[in-house]
């Protein structure tokens, strides 16, 4: 048998010591965020359940009645609620401009530079902080425009903060349609409307439609601009419509959690836990749109 | 033959016989070519990318480009139905005559032109629906729904797909094989029935199975329609077209005279040289 002592001048102890090293701080890096949000799942959820079993906090009064000075008769429903019309609104508001602007950048905008300083200010306004956007809203609608802290200022808030995502999100979903689909359409005698209306937007909408979920995700677990706007911060009545006063469910676990007493603390664990759901929820129903579309283009 | 397919082909009939009126009224002017290019330049930006161009492409026949890589031979085809005028940088000089109207006159609406000429693209580019919709999209945006089911099998049968797809029309274009889905694009192009369809080497993203069948179709296409291909494969121009026009480097139109012509007795010897493999 010959080779014997072939690789013997090659040695690679210290090179592959220094590769296994590198992997597993690799590897502790991406389990440490899982292991804290497991830490946080879990601390909340056994804060969580104390109240109603320690506290005899009641699930039902929880779930369908509005927030109240005493902790065994406060109900989450009318934070519930508000955060659900504030979502509503925020859509509605947010939605039209942000995908039309982004149709205009993507399909229709000249390549000069003035349409490159609007999508470099929209990266911008992505990053301002939320507290930013509750100011203005404060000033311009609720006290220019002598709106009040009503549910409408707080959604448009909240609309001004999610729209520099959408429209950034339907960009990057109007990009991704195959150049060649624009050219067949148009090759075909298709204007450039009936090109976007019937191939560009039939293809991008799974991707805006899951960018516009997970900015909403993020909508609605903000607290800062909805305290600027003006909101209740215990929701102790369901709010009846956009120009009510309202609370919500973030603002609503921050007036629990810095409540004194022991109690309040279990609430306000028990208000987490839904609202984590809610938007872990969304985020889910995100992924899923994009799994189910993605094999189609 | 049961009564509906009966009614089915009288529907395809009255078509038929629609579109033979309407070509008939074209063959009167059979004679002189569909398009006229003279002096026809490109730049883009301060590049120029094609010399001027002149050139008499004649109808129902199979008009080859060929030249090498770069040499202008799709920026040249772009030209004819204006798909170069949705790109900022390109300008067009000089003029194109399609029926002795200049399609760069300032009246000339280049989605109507479009209507007349169509394009078949390098890479098959089918939309993200259906067979069905994919050959009907034309025929919808330009209006001319009626009679849809005839329109879409008679395109889907010119492009030699019909046997292939007949019982799936509902399944998504995207789940077609490559050769298919371009055949799919020529369907889709030639269903509105324009006269003119460009094709901007339609079969080089193919297999040679796959090349093969789409050669077939390019010459009875011929039959009904003025074809204009570029291609970089020079057998294939030999075999398939009546007229062929040699690009060289720098965007010059050195050559364009009948496909024999060129490649048994070319003039020039640059072209000479690039048949024959010296160059290019």
């Amino acid at each position: 048998m010959g080779g014997d002592g072939l690789f013997e001048d090659v040695d690679l102890t210290w090179v592959k010591r220094k590769g296994t090293a590198f992997y597993l701080l690799c590897l502790a890096s991406s389990l440490f965020g899982i292991v804290m949000l497991g830490f946080l799942i879990l601390d909340v959820l056994y804060e969580a359940a104390l109240g109603p079993i320690e506290f005899e906090i009641s699930l039902t009064t929880f779930l369908t009645d509005p927030a109240s000075r005493h902790p065994e008769q406060a109900g989450y429903l009318g934070a519930i609620l508000g955060s659900v019309w504030l979502m509503v609104l925020t859509v509605i508001l947010s939605f039209f401009i942000g995908v039309g602007s982004a149709i205009y950048l993507e399909e229709y905008a000249p390549d000069t530079r003035i349409t490159r300083l609007i999508e470099a200010n929209l990266t911008n306004l992505a990053g301002v902080p939320s507290i930013v956007y509750g100011l203005l809203v404060l000033a311009v609608f609720v006290n220019g425009f002598t709106l009040g802290s009503i549910l409408l200022a707080g959604s448009i808030a909240l609309a001004l903060l999610v729209m520099p995502i959408i429209i950034v999100s339907s960009q990057e979903a109007l990009r991704a349609v195959p150049s060649g689909m624009r050219d067949g359409s148009s090759a075909t005698g298709a204007t450039r409307w009936q090109t976007i209306r019937h191939v560009v937007l039939p293809a991008a909408i799974p991707g805006i439609m899951t960018g516009t979920i997970l900015a909403l995700a993020r909508a609605i677990g903000e607290t800062a601009p909805l305290i600027m706007v003006g909101a209740i911060l215990s929701a102790i009545r369901l709010p009846s419509g956009p120009f009510d006063s309202f609370g919500s469910m973030p603002t609503q676990i921050y007036y629990w959690a810095t409540a004194p007493g022991p109690e309040w603390g279990h609430l306000a664990a028990m208000a987490i836990v839904v609202l984590l759901a809610v938007m872990l929820s969304m985020n889910a129903a995100a992924v899923l749109l994009r799994n189910r579309y993605e094999k189609d283009l | 033959m049961s009564s509906q397919e009966q009614t089915q082909s009288n529907a395809e009939l009255e078509i038929e016989t629609e579109i033979q009126s309407e070509r008939s009224d074209r063959e009167t002017r059979a004679d002189e070519p569909v398009l006229e290019v003279r002096e026809l330049d490109v730049h883009y930006g301060d590049e120029r990318a094609l010399q001027p161009v002149n050139a008499d492409i004649p109808e129902k026949k199979v008009t080859a480009i060929i030249g090498p890589s770069g040499c202008g031979k799709s920026t040249f085809l772009r030209c004819v139905n204006r798909m170069n005028d949705q790109i900022d940088v390109c300008s067009v000089g000089g003029e194109l005559y399609f029926h002795g109207k200049n399609v760069y006159d300032d009246d000339v609406d280049p989605v109507a032109l479009r209507r007349k000429i169509g394009q078949v693209f390098q890479r098959p580019n089918p939309f993200p629906k259906s067979i069905y919709d994919n050959v009907a999209y034309g025929l919808r945006i330009q209006g001319k729904t009626d009679d849809l089911d005839t329109r879409v099998e008679r395109a889907l049968r010119r492009a030699a797909l019909w046997s292939e797809v007949e019982d799936r029309l509902d399944e998504s274009a995207l789940d077609l094989s490559g050769g298919q889905q371009q055949r799919l694009c020529i369907a889709r192009a030639i269903a509105p029935d324009p006269e003119v369809l460009l094709m901007d080497e339609p079969a080089s993203a193919l297999d040679p199975i796959a090349t093969a069948k789409v050669e077939d179709l390019i010459e009875d296409l011929a039959e009904n329609y003025t074809v204009v291909i570029v291609t970089h494969n020079m057998q294939q121009a030999a075999r398939i077209s009546d007229k062929t026009a040699v690009f060289l480097t720098g965007g010059e139109l050195v050559e364009f005279d009948d496909t024999t012509t060129i490649f048994e007795n070319p003039a020039n010897q640059a072209v000479e040289d690039y048949i024959t493999g010296k160059f290019g």
